[in-house]
Formats: structure tokens, C-alpha cells, sequence
């Protein structure tokens, strides 16, 4: 088992399955991509009200489809309505939210559910026409639980590495607007047509990936890598490379394990794998993940507590809590009777002797001392230039 | 049309859909006054998994345990959107994005595993409810609608729904005034010594009852709907919330009554005896008396406003 999953995972499982596993990594990519614009501008939902209304225009294509004399089924067809209906919805939510007094979360929430409502009632009427290939409608809802085919991957990889290469080449443009968008239009950036592109994007990835990895989990695609990757860094180039490498990653893993395993829903396994990588990264993100928060917290506790129990011993007595007592413990600054060690009563008057110039510091400059907590801050010398300190120290006496 | 069968089955059906429009309405104005519409929307989608999860702990699929597998989903969703949006400090949104659909995949995953998927709890079915299949079997005319023989025989959803919608307006009657207060200024209400925080988790707990509730009837979907659309209509004609309150109930069973009526019988206006989605069909009304709000309300909707700007 180990060894068929790492032949899938290096090509080597064969030609179909080579070929999807291309597509559903070129679709990961360009969807943590994309996804990085919309995070950035805080309308990440946007990307739920998109996919939802792709449903009615799945259905109606389907009929056009079975009307022409087709089969229903041609998938480029089916797209094409996706999209359609898709950018329909983006519209409303856009005309709702500039043109009534209601919210933009009101806004992608009505058009989520009246387009879905629409696209079931019209999955209803399809159910009793008994056309044929009415089944492969359902991995619209819910992505393919079979195994794709090879030329459908092709037009899944082809269509997300022509979004990807637009996304790169408007890459410094989206990211001002995203970042800043009155500073982009100060810089007369037609920052109007650059947010028609990104939407434009937006639509792209999630109809392309609509039929693989299914109408509610496409949007984790564009939602879940570029949230880990921010655990990581907050450079817009980093972002998107490394969202990329999310999309990519999860595209990799989840397409080869269901690719392994055939009855595991692809685009659900896709989404875990995505899923894993952000846990991942809300862990253990140097610096912003919560592990790395948790650690800073714990430092700053066991030098608050160090801090006071040098304090107290300074002035003659014990330190006051079981914490400050255990860290100045630890530190042999008290020995096993509770007495004041000579490193300790060193460090105790140093101690007393910070304390004393950060109190005259701060009465006197109360708002530069603003700018530095006692607690967190390095020992003083470090923090003020000599000249203050010498002062501090001739007002002491 | 006979009696026997609008008694039987179009009765039922339109008394659940006007029951879960009007439960899910009715909290819905305070979710689309919090900018917090889409809260509705994770907790409709995690309702799969936590009914799957239900499935497979019990084993059966009675109610109460899928009940509560929801429910705990939902809450479970809410909790962790919550835990994640300060812990990464991130958009609400993006937060929920990320839960929700992770919990929908898990869902997905559990349902492909088992043979829940044969128990008649598949995935379709949890995402367009079947209204259609509420009957109230034991009635035949309308004199025995209130006898006691027909009135124990009423479909199960339909007297749990009754319930849900009972304790909903109840609640929200007997703490009107701190809910209004902290959901317009939940500064002032923090000042008045209000539990602001417990406010909104109890909000959000009810929110689930509901969706709960009405999801095995009506399916995800028009759940979302439900929450969203009657209160945001009742919020283009007005801006006093005890009038928006009871416009949303209004809204909300002229959609569940229209919907309904339209996929049972609209068909047949052009010969086709087939009916349609009754649960799509009511969130398209919805949508509907929505655009018309916005579009024609007497001071908000889009007519008065431009009207206005001319004139001034």
C-alpha cells in the first residue's frame, strides 16, 4: 500500500491517474492563489455565494444540452452555465450591497440560497424528464466520488494554469488594491476593472473545480491555504507563494490518496489534507501561530514572577507567590532553607536598583515611559542611552 | 382537488414550511442586525456531519439522536469559528470558511465509509430536505382535523416544529428589550451591566435548535434562506425592530405558503403533472418578495431613494 501510494504520488500510477493528479495540483495551486486576494480584502464568503449560484446555471445548461439533441453531459457546456449563473450572483451581491441598506453578509447569503434554491427546483424538474446522464449531475453538489477522466483533468489543469499565469501578471496591481485601495487609486490604478479581474479569477477557479471537487467544498480551495499561509508571513509575494505551495500540497496528497483509496470523495479528501496543513500552521507558525503565542505568554509570566520575587527579597521578604518563589528557586538566587544566596542578594539589589530608575523615569518623562513595559523590557541599560541613566542615577541619590 | 389529499399531504407540507420560515425568520432579523447572516450559513452546512456523526454513534436514524448529533455539530462549529478567529486573529468570515467546510468534508468522508449512505440519510437529501414527504396520514375530511385521533397522528416534524417556533417566540418576547439593546449597541448594553456575551452565544444556540429543527424537514438550503431573506426584506420597509419582527413572520409564511403552492401545483398550470422541489421553490419566492423590498420598499427601496436624490 505504502508503495502504490508513492508510485501515484510520483506519476507512476499510471497515465489517467497521472494526468488528474496534474490537474488537481494545477487546481489547488491556482486556487490558494487566487483565494489570496479575496482573504486579503476580507471577503473570503464571497467565494461561497460564487459557488452556490453555479448550481442553476449547471441545470439550465443541462437542458440546453438535452434540448440541442446532446447528451447534457459535454462539461464545457456546463462550465459555461456555471460561470454564467456564477458571475450573475457576484453581481447581485455587489448591486445588494452598493444600492440597498442591507450588509454584505445579508447580501451573499440571500444569493446563496435563492440561486441554490433555484438550481434545486430545476434539478427537480430535470429528475422528471428521465434524460440521460442526470447522474453526473451530483458531482456538481458534492464532487466526483469516481475517479475523473483524463480529459477532463486536462481541462480542469489547462483552464487553472491560464488563471494562475493572469493572477502572476497582475500580481503587484491586485496586490495594492487588496492591500490598499485608496492608495491604489491615488496612484490612478483603474482599481475598478482590477477588482472585475480578481472577481473574474475568483469565478474561474471555482467553476473549473466545480465538478471535481464539488459546489460546497470549492471553496475551501480558495479559502483554507491562503488562512495557513498568513500563519507564515504577511508579504503579499511570500503569501501567495506559499498559499500556492498549500493548494498545491493539498492537491497532491488528496488526490493521490483518493486516488489510492476509490472510494474516498476526492474533493472531500482534498479539503482534509487542506485542513491538516492549517491546523498545522495555526500550531506551530513561528511567531503567529498559537504554540509560538503560548511560549511568549510563559516567558513573559516566569519573568514578571522573577521580577517580583527579587523585588520582595530585596526589601526582606520572601517572594509573595508559589510562582515567583519556585522561578528565583530555580535560579539559585534562595537556597533550600529559603535563604538569600549571594547571587541572589547580587541580582536583588540590581533588581531594586532598576526598579528605582525606571520609578524616577517614569515620573519624569511619563510619556516616553508609555513607549516601554518594565516587565517585558530588557534590563534598562539596554533600553535608555547613558546620558539618562546618569541622570536618573544622580536624582536617585 | 379531493379533500383527503390536500388534508393528507399538501396540509402537513405547507403547515411545516410556514412553521420553519417563520422559526428561522423570526431569529433571522437579529442575525442580518449583527452582521452575523452568515453564521446561519455555516451552521445549515455542518448539520450534515453532525447528523452522520449522530447516525453512527446510535446507529438508527430516529430523530433524537440525529437531533442531537446536529445540534452538537452546530455548536461544535460555533465554538471553534470563534476559537480560531482570535487565535489567528482573522476575518469572521475566513474562519468560518475554514470550519465549516472542513466539518462538511468530514461528513462527506463518514457518509462514503458506512452505509449511512443506504439509511436514507444521504447527502441530497440533507441539502434539499423533502418537504414533500410530510404526511398526515389518518385524516379525511375536514371535520376530523380536530378530533383527537387525527390530531395524534400528526407528522412528527410537524409538532416538534410547533414547539421550536413556540419556545423561539416566547424567548424572544420575554427578553425583547435586552436583545434589542445588544444587538443595536452592545456597548450600552455592557454599560447596563447585560451579559453581552451570553446574549449572543444563547442566540446562536437557539439559531441552531432551529436550523436543526427545520433542516430534517426543509433541507440545508432553504434554511439559509429562511433566516436571511424574510428579515432582510422586513428591513428595507422598516426601522422599527418590533414591526421588522413581525413583517419577517409575514414575509416568511406568504413565502412557505406561495412555495410551496407553486412547486405542487404550477406544474399543472402547463399540463405537467409532476411537481417540483417545494423546498428550492419557497427560497425563490423568498428571493422574489426580497428584490421586490429592495427594488419598491416606500423609503429604502431603490425607487424612493433615486426619487429623492432628484428632488433633492
Amino acid at each position: 500500500m505504502p508503495d502504490e501510494f508513492f508510485a501515484i504520488l510520483t506519476f507512476q500510477g499510471g497515465y489517467n491517474t497521472s494526468i488528474v493528479l496534474v490537474g488537481v495540483i494545477a487546481l489547488g495551486i491556482g486556487g490558494g492563489i487566487i483565494g489570496v486576494f479575496s482573504f486579503l480584502r476580507k471577503r473570503a464568503l464571497i467565494s461561497d455565494a460564487i459557488s452556490h449560484a453555479t448550481l442553476p446555471g449547471v441545470a439550465s445548461a443541462f437542458l440546453l444540452g438535452t434540448t440541442l439533441g446532446g447528451s447534457g453531459q459535454n462539461l464545457a457546456l456546463l462550465i459555461a452555465g456555471a460561470a454564467a449563473t456564477g458571475a450573475l450572483g457576484v453581481l447581485c451581491v455587489q448591486w445588494i450591497r452598493d444600492h440597498t441598506r442591507l450588509p454584505e453578509d445579508t447580501a451573499i447569503g440571500t444569493v446563496l440560497s435563492v440561486f441554490f434554491g433555484l438550481g434545486i427546483v430545476l434539478l427537480s424538474h430535470i429528475q422528471t424528464l428521465q434524460a440521460s446522464g442526470q447522474a453526473g449531475l451530483n458531482s456538481f453538489l458534492l464532487g466526483s466520488t469516481a475517479a475523473l477522466m483524463a480529459g477532463e483533468a486536462q481541462l480542469v489543469g489547462g483552464a487553472a494554469l491560464i488563471a494562475i499565469l493572469i493572477a502572476l501578471l497582475l500580481l503587484k496591481e491586485f496586490g495594492a488594491v487588496a492591500f490598499d485601495e485608496e492608495f491604489a487609486a491615488t496612484l490612478g490604478w483603474p482599481v475598478a476593472q482590477l477588482d472585475l479581474a480578481m472577481i473574474g479569477l475568483l469565478l474561474a477557479i471555482v467553476t473549473i473545480g466545480l465538478k471535481t471537487v464539488g459546489l460546497v467544498l470549492i471553496i475551501a480551495l480558495v479559502i483554507i491555504p491562503p488562512v495557513a499561509a498568513h500563519f507564515w508571513t504577511i508579504k503579499l509575494s511570500r503569501l501567495v507563494v506559499l498559499a500556492g505551495v498549500f493548494g498545491g500540497l493539498a492537491g497532491w496528497i488528496g488526490g493521490g490518496l483518493s486516488a489510492l483509496l476509490p472510494d474516498m470523495p476526492a474533493g472531500a479528501v482534498i479539503v482534509l489534507t487542506a485542513a491538516a496543513i492549517f491546523v498545522f500552521s495555526l500550531l506551530f507558525a513561528p511567531r503567529r501561530g498559537v504554540i509560538a503565542w503560548v511560549m511568549r505568554q510563559l516567558h513573559l509570566r516566569i519573568r514578571a514572577a522573577s521580577v517580583r520575587g527579587l523585588l520582595a527579597m530585596a526589601a526582606g521578604y520572601l517572594p509573595p507567590d508559589n510562582l515567583s518563589y519556585r522561578v528565583v528557586r530555580l535560579r539559585g538566587y534562595l537556597d533550600g532553607d529559603a535563604r538569600i544566596t549571594e547571587s541572589g542578594a547580587r541580582a536583588a539589589g540590581k533588581m531594586r536598583r532598576q526598579n528605582q530608575l525606571w520609578q524616577v523615569y517614569r515620573n519624569r518623562h511619563p510619556d516616553a515611559a508609555l513607549a516601554f513595559s518594565p516587565l517585558a523590557a530588557k534590563p534598562i541599560e539596554d533600553v535608555l542611552p547613558p546620558d539618562i541613566i546618569a541622570a536618573l542615577e544622580s536624582e536617585i541619590r | 382537488m379531493m379533500a383527503s389529499e390536500f388534508l393528507s399531504i399538501d396540509l402537513p407540507a405547507i403547515l411545516v414550511a410556514v412553521l420553519s420560515a417563520t422559526s428561522c425568520g423570526l431569529l433571522g432579523n437579529f442575525l442580518v442586525l449583527r452582521r452575523q447572516a452568515l453564521i446561519g450559513d455555516a451552521i445549515a452546512h455542518v448539520a450534515l456531519p453532525g447528523i452522520v456523526a449522530g447516525f453512527l454513534i446510535a446507529g438508527t436514524i430516529a430523530t433524537i439522536p440525529l437531533m442531537i448529533g446536529a445540534m452538537a455539530a452546530a455548536i461544535i462549529a460555533a465554538g471553534l469559528i470563534e476559537i480560531i478567529r482570535q487565535a489567528g486573529r482573522l476575518e469572521s468570515g475566513a474562519a468560518m470558511g475554514v470550519v465549516f467546510t472542513t466539518m462538511f468534508a468530514i461528513g462527506i468522508v463518514l457518509l462514503e465509509q458506512t452505509d449511512a449512505s443506504n439509511a436514507h440519510i444521504d447527502a441530497e437529501h440533507a441539502l434539499y430536505g423533502n418537504l414533500e414527504s410530510t404526511l398526515w396520514l389518518g385524516v379525511t375530511n375536514w371535520n376530523d382535523v380536530l378530533s383527537r385521533e387525527a390530531l395524534s397522528k400528526l407528522p412528527r416534524q410537524l409538532v416538534t416544529l410547533a414547539g421550536v417556533t413556540a419556545a423561539i417566540a416566547i424567548l424572544i418576547t420575554a427578553f425583547f428589550k435586552e436583545l434589542k439593546v445588544s444587538t443595536f449597541d452592545p456597548g450600552l448594553a455592557a454599560s447596563l451591566g447585560l451579559p453581552v456575551k451570553t446574549i449572543s452565544t444563547a442566540l446562536i444556540v437557539v439559531v441552531a435548535l432551529a436550523a436543526v429543527a427545520a433542516f430534517e424537514a426543509v433541507g440545508s438550503i432553504l434554511v439559509i434562506a429562511m433566516f436571511i431573506c424574510p428579515a432582510a426584506t422586513a428591513r428595507m420597509l422598516t426601522d422599527n425592530l418590533a414591526r421588522q419582527l413581525w413583517l419577517s413572520v409575514v414575509v416568511a409564511t406568504i413565502a412557505g405558503i406561495g412555495g410551496y403552492g407553486l412547486a405542487a401545483f404550477g406544474p399543472q398550470l402547463w399540463g405537467d403533472s409532476h411537481s417540483l422541489s417545494a423546498g428550492g421553490m419557497i427560497a425563490v419566492v423568498a428571493g422574489l418578495l426580497q428584490t421586490v423590498a429592495m427594488v419598491a420598499a416606500p423609503r429604502y427601496g431603490i425607487f424612493c431613494r433615486a426619487r429623492r436624490r432628484r428632488a433633492g
